[in-house]
């Protein structure tokens, strides 16, 4: 089985440029489990928009640049 | 691992214990006793009692194991014992699944009873697709926890 969702995302990259944030400060601030943070990073759990929005929040960057979508051919 | 993958893991493992102990035991008494003379109803009431506290128990158990396990890695208890939006799609989805094996399985009861089937019959069969949607919607769960959702 590939991965659930197309969405793709750059959590990860976004954490190390805000001062190698550990997965642990983005749950706190976003209010979720560890977990659900590492499978985020990993495409296994495509969150809620309103999630998303938090998660962008967080970052203090747009949607679109945490999160993507591949263009339909 | 998350504190709910760990009840589901529980709920898995007594589920998949006791009804077959249930049904081992009972369809082992056909062999000398009619399905029409078999008292049935303790043996459920007692398999579906022991299937609640053990479910309890293994909870409480895997609520201190994680407690202890935080405590430890000197991590924060509450990140483990914390249920988010993932943690309730995922049992959400599970649920509806087991859900609709359950109902197909209800089919199988009508069916019994139309065709005026013994009660022990009726009730394995009703025990058997409770147990059965139980376990699917668990094995859901742990499988979106562990391969996505």
């Amino acid at each position: 089985m590939g991965k659930p969702t197309r969405v793709t995302n750059r959590v990860r990259a976004l954490r190390f440029a805000a001062g190698e944030m550990t997965q642990a400060n983005l749950a706190d601030r976003v209010g979720v489990t560890r977990q659900t943070v590492i499978a985020i990073e990993q495409g296994r759990y495509s969150p809620s928009l309103e999630m998303a929005f938090q998660i962008a929040r967080a970052f203090n960057v747009p949607l679109d640049d945490v999160f993507q979508y591949p263009e339909v051919k | 691992m998350p504190f709910e993958e760990k009840v589901t893991w529980v709920s898995l493992v007594v589920m998949g214990v006791v009804p077959v102990a249930y049904f081992v035991i009972m369809l082992g008494r056909l062999g000398d006793t009619s399905a029409a003379d078999i008292s049935y109803q303790w043996p459920l009431l007692i398999a579906i009692g022991a299937s609640v506290v053990l479910t309890i128990v293994g909870s409480i158990l895997a609520g201190i194991g994680t407690g202890i396990s935080a405590e430890l890695r000197g991590g924060s208890a509450s990140d483990e014992f914390g249920k988010d939006e993932r943690d309730v799609r995922i049992s959400r989805h599970g649920d509806r699944i087991g859900f609709s094996v359950s109902s197909a399985g209800m089919v199988g009861v009508l069916a019994l009873t139309m065709l005026e089937y013994e009660y022990f019959w009726i009730a394995s069969a009703l025990y058997l697709s409770f147990v059965v949607g139980t376990l699917v919607a668990s094995m859901v769960k742990i499988a979106s926890y562990h391969r996505g959702f």
